[in-house]
């Protein structure tokens, strides 16, 4: 028999018996966070692509969630933070290589731009409105002028968000389940499906809702054919990467997984969608919910599992 | 200067003196730790082997710590040494959760705390804490880039390991087999 | 950085230290980084230090106190000049300062309000517990004689109260750290050699070529120099023997680990003499000029071949062949280690006779790696009128039995304190002085016992230990750091001692022993025999005369003096001597004969467990010292109990789990009120289990130690007593394992 233990008692809060340094916040603003880059990646690609008319809720409505959502994102990461006395020293420099740093960066990017783009949408959307400030009809103006700019920005900052979500995990090779390239594409697809499930619910129009319908289903079968090659390359892998995968094949989050990540956020909602194309009618509230509830529960077993994933006893 | 330890794991007995000095020297909190000791076994009784290593952060010299901070607390220093300025750290938890090693963790007031080589003392010219008490003289402690340090010249004689290279840290801890 | 470097600055600062109390820093200024975290360079020679000598546990290292920049006791740190340390003290030694900083500590003098046993005190004044005690003890003076009062003591402060209880006729002072612990082979090796081993022993391992361990566990066993030295041993690449059911640290790190079978260990002993003597392996010389007996005993060895051991202790004959020629080839450089805990079987005596034969055999008693010739310096008593007469010893109390004990044995005195144990004599009062008995003595059922007939029992500690909820009047004592003590004064290869000074004011309202003992004597009129107005002025008195003074020891803490007894080994100029009645080593022990006693080392069966039922195996581990330590929250954090371990095997048997909890059950029904934790190891065999002593605790004043882990001591309800010298054998005890929680099921 092959023991292996600490013998001197080590129990460091939050490091032992595994590692729990990341809780509810930061799975949720890494969910935050994607739904925004998706929302935001649709409504910049689909106006520089000049689709204004046609996905007016990926382009106009959608995003005004956005700013909502990046808020409650960054909050939920500052609540995590164990010194957050110190939570500007984020902004006194930036790390090339650190993702956290990006995260703290392109959040600062983007936020204010998803605000600067609902702004110039407001008037259109609601009718009626007028700003308090004279100053801000000038600014709107100005933006409204260069939104194909603003796009541009915001395409790539979305991207970069979008991608930032998934490489944040992937970037710590040090929890054998995060070690692997396949965590970043499979983030960004998550991001961009359940970016497009909140455009979807928030369609007015069939062709609208359907166009997503056919993105997301794309995106689903993405997701599926990263889950299916993570888990080979984990078991063409290590013995840590083997022990990680096996998490999911018998272990610990097996269910979680299988159930709320695969079956409920994946397959079924892709079956809707299908139906749905064939001319069924499904309410768009269930596929899009479940959508969403899979990508919350992607990052949350993720986020949990790779914590309890580990090099070393 | 390239600071590192070696561990002869054929002489650690395994009695924490170690840790418990560290936690004196250094003002560990109480149920914290900077180092740990890890007891292997192997084998069917009476065929049976043992390894004991005492383990600390391994200032690694390619550290993934030091590449994740997003502020810049995380850093090199004397001698290679990887340390952490609290008050830049912000506890974003980022660098606990990229070393290989789980060598660091949350100090109660907030910013992540781990082994320093005792560099307050090594800048004076004494050995680490740990180093210094060792009943067994197991610990080396000193300058690898120096061929005639005893620390290199311990590593030229026995044979080492160092643990999870495949992670490509470059660990600066040499456990003597 | 290099090595070099640190030596330099390393004697720098060790040439700097000799010059006073108060050492200035390096004159660097902090680094940024230092003053980022608000602390100064912590450099070792900057802050106040003063000396102490560690009293976690009996090897006494003396070392330094620092404090902090705020004033507060901070880190112990060894000194580098004592021989019993080094400058390296153990992880107890180290986290000594916890002792200081628990919470639990006994915090005033309590007087008894309920029933022993329960916790039930008030508070009282010092004045108020020493008047109660003096009072009680001047009653039981006049109506039993004061030799009725034993002194039952295990540390320093046991030399001043020593002289407490001389002065008050009694001489019944022992220590469970005679009859429990190494008093089987001080007797045996006083039979043979005509000299006891005391402590340190007298081993000299930093020159040894070959050391064997029979069931001494050095490196969980912490005794400080001899890990050292065995460490540097391994370096050497000398040859270590290990004797050990149990796959010990140290068996780990053996070239020979011999897994013997329990309780057969002088079958091998007995084999390997066989080995050497018809092999001629032995140091004919030594023997032919040294010692007597040797034809008996080489006609008594001759069935002792190593095929007859294997059959009892389970050894490979080839390996007993094998170690055998390992330890004559490293002969006189090598020890055969005499152990320290010695009482197992109640056979002890005579398995450390075979030890100490064996190294007669193999010429190491006084040589070069086998056992030095330790010397004492003599330390001046303070004038004080004679001790008045005994009226009855300890000796004459005990009679014919026990007729090789050495000391007063704490077992004799708990039995003689039952009525009727003893014709016409019990003791009638104990005073107690940090041991806890409750967990130090076997068989606990007995202590109490003991203790319900007691007229008074007085208990100094400093922690709320078992003990203190039995006694009538509970005296605080402030730690080793807050106070003074006498010079610490052992038997080492140099004669050297050591000073013990308060580094902080006790906390609490506690004092210490010294003033305890001598304010107690005011109160009874002997007042006379601590003639002195302080302990300053009583160590200056005697340091003075040693050439030194107190002023000195403060600032070096540890003194050597030159050896005065000639070479530290057997020379042409330093010819043997033995202090036995034939003045040579007696392998054949006449003394034995006459006494009754086998003259040489027999082999007895032991019995083996029942069905279902595992040898109860013990021994210390290397961050805890007995049940002292357990409520430590320095030492605590190490290892906050003990685990029950458990071979695969046995695992398997009882579908174990790792880390499952089970409650441990004795042959005579004693169970353990706590459960304790299942490891699963290949490092114990399956016929025990293993668990380390001192866990387990009762006392719920013990915030962290309380109901942690099991207690062996709960579980010894047998004890092997040794005829020859009265030691306990602790090691005869079984156990099985209940997984339901056996006060659940009473009440269900
Ligand atoms: N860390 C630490 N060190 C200590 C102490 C402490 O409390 N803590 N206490 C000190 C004191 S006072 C003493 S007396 C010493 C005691 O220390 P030692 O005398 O070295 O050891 P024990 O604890 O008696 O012995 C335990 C060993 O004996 C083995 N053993 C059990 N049964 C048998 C047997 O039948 N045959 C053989 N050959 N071996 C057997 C056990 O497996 C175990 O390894 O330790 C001292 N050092
Ligand atoms: N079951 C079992 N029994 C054993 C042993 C075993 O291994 N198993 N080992 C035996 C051996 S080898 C020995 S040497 C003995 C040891 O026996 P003891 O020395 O009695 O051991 P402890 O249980 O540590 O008790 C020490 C007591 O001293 C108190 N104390 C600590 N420091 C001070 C102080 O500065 N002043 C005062 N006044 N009190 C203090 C502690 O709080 C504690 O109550 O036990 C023997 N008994
Ligand atoms: S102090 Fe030395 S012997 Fe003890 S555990 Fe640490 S490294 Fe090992
Ligand atoms: S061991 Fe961990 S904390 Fe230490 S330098 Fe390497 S990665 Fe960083
Ligand atoms: S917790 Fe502190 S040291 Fe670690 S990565 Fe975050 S800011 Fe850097
Ligand atoms: S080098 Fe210093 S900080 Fe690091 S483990 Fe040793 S004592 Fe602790
Ligand atoms: S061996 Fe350890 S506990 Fe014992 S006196 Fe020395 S330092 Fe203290
Ligand atoms: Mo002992």
């Amino acid at each position: 028999m092959r023991e292996e233990l600490i013998i001197s008692g080590r129990n460091n809060p939050m490091v032992d018996p595994v590692l729990n340094i990341w809780h509810w916040q930061i799975p949720l603003y890494l969910f935050l966070g994607g739904v925004a880059a998706g929302i935001l990646f649709f409504a910049s690609l689909y106006f520089i692509m000049g689709r204004e008319k046609k996905y007016p809720a990926a382009i106009k409505w959608a995003p005004f969630l956005t700013p909502f959502l990046l808020v409650i994102g960054l909050g939920a990461l500052f609540l995590d933070l164990n010194h957050k006395a110190f939570f500007w020293q984020l902004y006194l420099t930036f790390r090339i290589e650190s993702p956290m740093s990006w995260g703290a960066w392109i959040l600062m990017v983007i936020t204010p731009l998803s605000i600067v783009w609902c702004a110039t949408w407001i008037k259109e959307l609601k009718p009626g409105w007028h700003w308090k400030y004279p100053f801000l009809d000038q600014w709107e103006a100005f933006f409204k002028k260069h939104r194909l700019i603003i796009a541009w920005i915001m395409l790539i900052s979305a991207v970069i968000l979008g991608v930032y979500t998934g490489i944040l995990l992937s970037a710590f090779n040090a929890r054998p389940l995060w070690n692997t390239s396949i965590l970043g594409p499979l983030f960004f697809a998550s991001s961009l499906s359940t970016g497009a499930a909140v455009i979807m619910l928030m369609a007015k129009s069939h062709l609208e809702r359907n166009i997503f319908s056919r993105i997301d289903l794309i995106l689903i079968a993405i997701e599926m054919f990263l889950i299916v090659h993570m888990f080979m390359g984990f078991q063409a892998s290590t013995q840590v990467q083997i022990d990680a995968a096996n998490m999911f094949l018998g272990g610990a989050y097996t269910e979680v997984f299988w159930i709320f990540v695969v079956i409920i956020g994946l397959l079924v909602p892709a079956i809707l969608e299908i139906l749905e194309l064939l001319g069924y009618k499904i309410p768009i509230i269930i596929t899009s919910s479940l959508i969403l509830t899979g990508g919350i529960f992607l990052r949350f077993v993720i986020v949990y599992a790779g914590q309890a994933s580990r090099y070393l006893y | 200067m390239r600071l590192a330890m070696a561990i002869d794991t054929k002489k650690c007995v395994g009695c924490s003196d170690c840790v418990v000095s560290c936690q004196t020297e250094n003002s560990v909190p109480i149920g914290y730790c900077r180092d740990w000791i890890v007891e292997v076994n192997d084998g069917t009784y009476p065929q049976l082997e043992m390894e004991i290593r005492s383990e600390r952060c391994n200032q690694c010299s390619n550290s993934p710590c030091v590449r994740c901070c997003p502020t810049g607390a995380s850093h090199y220093d004397y001698g290679g040494i990887v340390l952490v300025t609290p008050h830049k750290c912000i506890g974003c938890g980022a660098c606990i959760s990229s070393c290989p090693y789980d060598a660091r963790y949350p100090h109660p007031k907030g910013y992540v705390d781990k082994c320093t080589f005792c560099v307050h003392r090594v800048k004076e010219g004494l050995p680490p804490a740990c180093v210094a008490v060792c009943p067994t003289k197991c610990l080396y402690f000193g300058d690898t880039d120096d061929q005639r340090s005893e620390i290199s010249l311990v590593l030229k004689k026995r044979k080492y390991k160092r643990l999870i290279p495949e992670a490509g840290t470059n660990p600066n801890l040499y456990f003597l087999i | 950085m290099n090595r070099r470097n640190f030596i330099r600055i390393s004697t720098l600062g060790a040439g700097g230290a000799m010059l006073g109390g108060i050492m200035s820093g390096s004159g660097k200024e902090p680094s940024l980084l230092d003053r980022l975290t608000g602390k100064s360079p912590t450099d070792d020679f900057k802050y106040l230090r003063t000396p102490t000598y560690c009293e976690v546990c009996f090897w006494k290292c003396a070392g330094w106190v620092y404090k902090n920049d705020q004033g507060e006791i901070w880190k112990i740190i060894g000194n580098e000049i004592d021989p019993h340390c080094n400058g390296r003290l153990c992880p107890r030694g180290t986290g000594g300062v916890g002792m200081y900083y628990d919470q639990d500590r006994l915090k005033t003098p309590m007087i008894r309000t309920g029933e022993r046993g329960k916790q039930s005190f008030k508070r009282a004044s010092w004045d108020e517990a020493l008047d109660f005690v003096a009072k009680k003890l001047d009653h039981i003076g006049k109506k039993y004689g004061p030799e009725t009062v034993a002194l039952i003591t295990h540390g320093s402060g046991g030399k001043i109260l020593t002289t407490l209880m001389k002065a008050y006729g009694s001489d019944s002072i022992a220590g469970p750290s005679y009859a429990q612990c190494k008093g089987p082979r001080e007797a045996a090796f006083n039979l043979t050699f005509g000299a006891s081993l005391e402590s340190p022993e007298p081993t000299d391992i930093r020159n040894t070529k070959c050391l064997v361990l029979i069931g001494s566990h050095l490196g969980e066993n912490m005794h400080n120099t001899q890990v050292q030295e065995m460490a540097d041993a391994i370096d050497r690449g000398a040859c270590i023997i290990t004797v050990d059911p149990r796959f010990s640290t140290v068996a780990g790190k053996s070239k020979f680990w011999l897994p013997i079978k329990p309780a057969t260990d002088i079958a091998l002993l007995l084999a390997w003499m066989n080995v050497l003597i018809n092999n001629n392996w032995y140091d004919k010389e030594y023997i032919e000029k040294y010692a007597s007996g040797f034809d008996k005993l080489k006609d008594y060895i001759q069935p002792f071949t190593p095929e007859w051991a294997y059959g009892i202790t389970t050894i490979d004959p080839v390996k007993i062949h094998d170690t055998a020629k390992e330890m004559a080839n490293a002969a006189p450089a090598v020890i055969i280690h005499p152990g320290r805990h010695v009482t197992w079987y109640g056979d002890d005596t005579q398995r450390s006779r075979a030890i100490a034969i064996l190294n007669a055999l193999l010429g190491s008693w006084g040589r070069r790696g086998g056992f030095y010739l330790a010397e004492l310096k003599a330390i001046p008593e303070y004038p004080h009128p004679p001790f008045p007469p005994v009226n009855k010893s300890w000796r004459d109390i005990l009679g014919d039995q026990y007729p090789f004990a050495e000391l007063p044995l704490a077992n004799a005195i708990v039995d003689g304190s039952i009525p009727g144990r003893l014709k016409d004599f019990q003791y009638r009062g104990w005073i107690v002085n940090g041991s806890n008995l409750n967990m130090t003595m076997p068989d606990s059922r007995k202590t109490l016992e003991a203790i319900q007939n007691l007229e008074l029992l007085v208990v100094i500690d400093t922690m709320p230990m078992e003990i203190t909820g039995w006694a009538d009047v509970v005296l605080p004592e402030c730690t080793y750091l807050e106070r003074y003590d006498v010079l610490r004064n052992d038997h080492n290869r140099e004669p050297v001692i050591a000073l013990r000074m308060p580094a902080a004011e006790p906390k609490y309202d506690t004092k210490p022993d010294w003033w305890i003992a001598k304010e107690l004597a005011n109160k009874m009129g002997l007042g006379k025999y601590f003639d002195w107005k302080n302990i300053e002025e009583f160590l200056d008195y005697k340091l003075q005369r040693m050439g030194s003074s107190l002023k000195e020891m403060k600032k070096i803490g540890v003194k050597k003096y030159a050896r005065e007894g000639g070479d530290l080994y057997f020379s042409a100029e330093n010819p043997p001597t033995y202090d036995t009645p034939s003045g040579k080593i007696e392998l054949y022990s006449t003394q034995l004969e006459q006494a009754g006693f086998d003259p040489l080392p027999r082999y007895t069966t032991h019995e083996e467990p029942p069905e279902g039922y595992y040898r109860l195996n013990y021994g210390r581990t290397q961050s805890h010292t007995f049940s002292r330590t357990s409520n430590n929250p320095n030492l605590s954090a190490i290892m906050p109990e003990n685990a029950v371990w458990v071979n695969p095997k046995v695992a398997a048997n009882w579908q174990f789990k790792d880390g499952q909890d089970v409650w441990l059950k004795n042959q005579d029904g004693a169970i353990t009120p706590f459960p304790a934790k299942i490891r699963i190891t290949e490092r114990i065999r399956w016929d025990s289990v293993y668990i380390v002593h001192g866990f387990g605790h009762t006392s719920q004043l013990l915030s962290r130690a309380y109901g942690k882990g099991v207690s062996d001591a709960a579980l010894i309800t047998k004890v092997l007593i040794d005829p020859v010298m009265g030691g306990t054998g602790m090691r005869g005890n079984f156990v099985t394992f209940l997984t339901e929680n056996p006060d659940k099921e009473v009440k269900a």
